[in-house]
């Protein structure tokens, strides 16, 4: 038999009352590939998780996991995958091994048939298998939801957000966890808000506005910037955006961490804004051509395609 | 299927709320109800008419005030005046004699007491009633060994509630409340409390059926519920002498179907509520209070207007009320209740396939 794709999706749309929550969305996830939705709050990516995992009807359009229907085969689905959803959803009131064992028992297995696919994730927890998992911490939490979601040896992984309000050191090691676990062969799905973990997926689509902008390799994402990237600041970084975006032939001009990030629509050369913002009275204007990254890709579709169709 | 239940049953043991809820409730319930109507009675104030005014009478008047249960309050010379003194307050209770009394007592005439009670308080009428009778009794048998018994003939009139509604009814009605809530209202929250906190998403992504999910849900709450009905009649039984006329077996058949019925419909209930707050307000509203209020356990049905009378037919509650009150006291079978039974018996159904038919596969978006 022909391995079918993870996950196919045509033109999945849903709509709750009048708020369209996802237009169109197409796409196709691989065998044992670690897939990311990046995007924003409201992007859709939870509907989308929610639309995969067989727990909403689209609208129009379909889906398939592993070539089963979302719609008709739901039962079968439900057998084979893993979901971990955006809030923490497990039994706080049960312990960490209780919940462990319950979700080893509704889906037919126990924990020692599996226990290899979540040894690395669940032994930094097991010192605590007698506490409740409600007075864990956010990260301990976290590794918990994904050992109780990896129990029954899902062939594909639906995670949705696991690493929103972790700490950045737990979200590192998440990801390694998850990196891991693809050796495995389980293919992974997984929605973040945070765009510099799209460069650990091996593909990601951008989602703004219930679409998906974009779908590629993180790297491929990054290589089809158009312009060049200028990180600009000064010493009066109040007034810096502004000056800059009243530069001609602006494409964009935005904040990213300390600095603003600058994008003509030529090939400008940095004296020429050196000069602009002197005249507006900067002092110390360090520019700096740098490497973009997905969230520079991220805000650049976004300005293009609010000019493209501007409601 | 068993990790569920045994999940469940956390759950409830682990709530300090949810165990007070269920194993306070029904002891404060039972306790509360039974004493409130009280089975004692100490100087009851109580009037003589004594119309015969012989050894027999005055033997009789004696005897009753030197029991301890009574106190003379007055003597009263003429009939009339019977009504006038119940109206005073005080008193609870007229002993009349016939005039001849003692006379036709030793010629072997029948003879009677009448014995008038304020029955306004209908179980302690009950008990006055009953502990006046027995002391009159008493003495007829010691007088005449050998026909004492039928020559007195202890007349009784209860005045103001004749027909006594509300004696033991605390009992069945007490049953039939808690098992509502702690089945219904519970199984309802514990449902909604699952979309609620989100577990329920990863437990429809799973491959439990929803019977599967049903039935581990509800099976914790039908022992935990059986155990509080046998707790509420091991109470009424020990502590308020409440009897078991009819068959125990019969009894405790018809709580798990009435605990059944109550069940489904608490899932009925939390197939259209998304929160423990609905889920709550609902069961409070559609259940608890039309259970207290128009089932007949604290106001009689005949007494209320028609059209609640005729609601009061689809009070699952209204059905088992009669049926606990046909055994427990009246003592009859199966074959005095096989309606009502019945009628059970369809709402459970009912009740179960709205669930199943409502009980959502995906989320309620």
């Amino acid at each position: 038999m022909k391995q079918q794709p993870a996950v196919v999706a045509n033109d999945l749309t849903k709509s709750y009352k009048s708020q369209l929550a996802l237009k169109k969305v197409s796409f196709q996830i691989e065998n044992g590939e670690l897939f990311g939705f990046i995007g924003p709050d409201g992007a859709g990516k939870t509907t989308l998780f929610h639309l995969l995992t067989t727990l909403l009807i689209p609208d129009t359009g379909s889906a398939s996991v592993r070539g089963f229907d979302t719609v008709a085969d739901y039962a079968a689905i439900r057998k084979i995958v893993g979901y971990m959803p955006g809030r923490f959803s497990l039994y706080q009131d049960l312990t960490v091994e209780e919940n462990l064992n319950f979700f080893a028992g509704i889906f037919n297995t126990t924990i020692a048939e599996n226990y290899h696919l979540i040894e690395d994730i669940y032994k930094q927890i097991e010192p605590f298998k007698t506490r409740r998992a409600g007075k864990l911490s956010g990260g301990m939490k976290q590794k918990l939801a994904l050992s109780c979601a990896l129990i029954h040896k899902p062939e594909v992984l639906f995670l949705d957000e696991p690493t929103t309000g972790v700490d950045a050191v737990s979200r590192m090691e998440f990801w390694e966890m998850l990196r891991k676990l693809k050796q495995q062969g389980i293919t992974i799905v997984v929605s973040t808000p945070y765009m510099d973990e799209a460069a650990l997926c091996d593909r990601v689509a951008l989602m703004q506005n219930g679409e998906i902008m974009l779908t590629n390799t993180p790297q491929r994402i990054v290589d089809g910037f158009k312009g060049e990237l200028l990180a600009v600041s000064s010493d009066n970084m109040f007034d810096l955006l502004h000056q800059l975006e009243n530069i001609p032939d602006t494409a964009a001009a935005y904040r990213f961490g300390d600095r603003i990030h600058y994008v003509s629509e030529r090939n400008i050369d940095p004296e020429i804004i050196q000069k602009a913002l002197a005249s507006s009275g900067q002092k110390n204007v360090v520019i700096e051509p740098i490497t973009p990254v997905i969230e520079d890709c991220f805000i650049m579709l976004m300005k293009s395609k609010s000019k493209n169709d501007p409601n | 299927m068993k990790g569920f239940i045994f999940k469940e049953f956390m759950h409830i043991f682990r709530d300090l709320r949810t165990m007070v809820i269920l194993f306070g409730m029904p002891i404060a319930q039972v306790l509360l109800f039974g004493f409130a109507i009280t089975n004692e009675i100490n100087n009851a104030d109580i009037a003589i008419l004594d119309q015969a005014k012989d050894v027999a009478s005055t033997e009789i008047t004696n005897k009753l005030l030197s029991s301890g249960y009574f106190r003379l309050h007055e003597v009263i010379d003429d009939p009339n005046q019977i009504e006038a003194s119940f109206e005073k307050g005080t008193i609870k209770e007229v002993v009349v004699f016939e005039p001849h009394f003692a006379e036709k007592l030793q010629n072997g005439e029948k003879t009677t007491i009448q014995l008038i009670t304020d029955a306004s308080d209908p179980n302690t009428a009950n008990l006055i009633n009953n502990y006046t009778a027995g002391i009159i009794r008493d003495y007829a048998m010691k007088s005449n060994p050998n026909a004492g018994r039928t020559l007195v003939n202890v007349e009784t009139t209860m005045l103001y509630n004749p027909e006594l509604k509300g004696v033991f009814m605390f009992v069945p009605g007490t049953i039939t409340v808690l098992l509502m809530l702690v089945s219904a209202m519970m199984t309802s929250i514990s449902i909604a409390r699952e979309k609620e906190l989100g577990t329920m998403e990863v437990l429809l992504v799973s491959p439990l059926k929803p019977s599967q999910i049903i039935i581990g849900k509800v099976l914790p709450y039908v022992v935990l519920s059986f155990i509080n009905a046998l707790l509420i009649l091991v109470l009424a039984y020990t502590v308020f002498a409440m009897p078991i006329q009819g068959s125990l077996l019969l009894l405790l058949l018809q709580t798990i179907l009435f605990i059944v019925m109550a069940l489904s419909l608490g899932i009925f209930i939390s197939t259209v509520s998304n929160t423990q707050q609905t889920a709550m307000l609902l069961s409070m509203f559609v259940l608890m209070l039309p259970t207290i209020l128009l089932s007949g356990f604290i106001f009689p049905i005949e007494n209320m207007p028609l059209p609640l009378q005729i609601f009061s037919n689809i009070m699952p509650s209204k059905w088992f009320i009669i049926i606990v009150k046909n055994i427990m006291l009246k003592g009859l079978g199966m074959g005095y209740v096989w309606k009502e039974t019945l009628i059970l018996i369809g709402m459970t159904a009912l009740f179960i396939l709205l669930s199943v038919k409502k009980f959502n596969i995906r989320l309620n978006k």
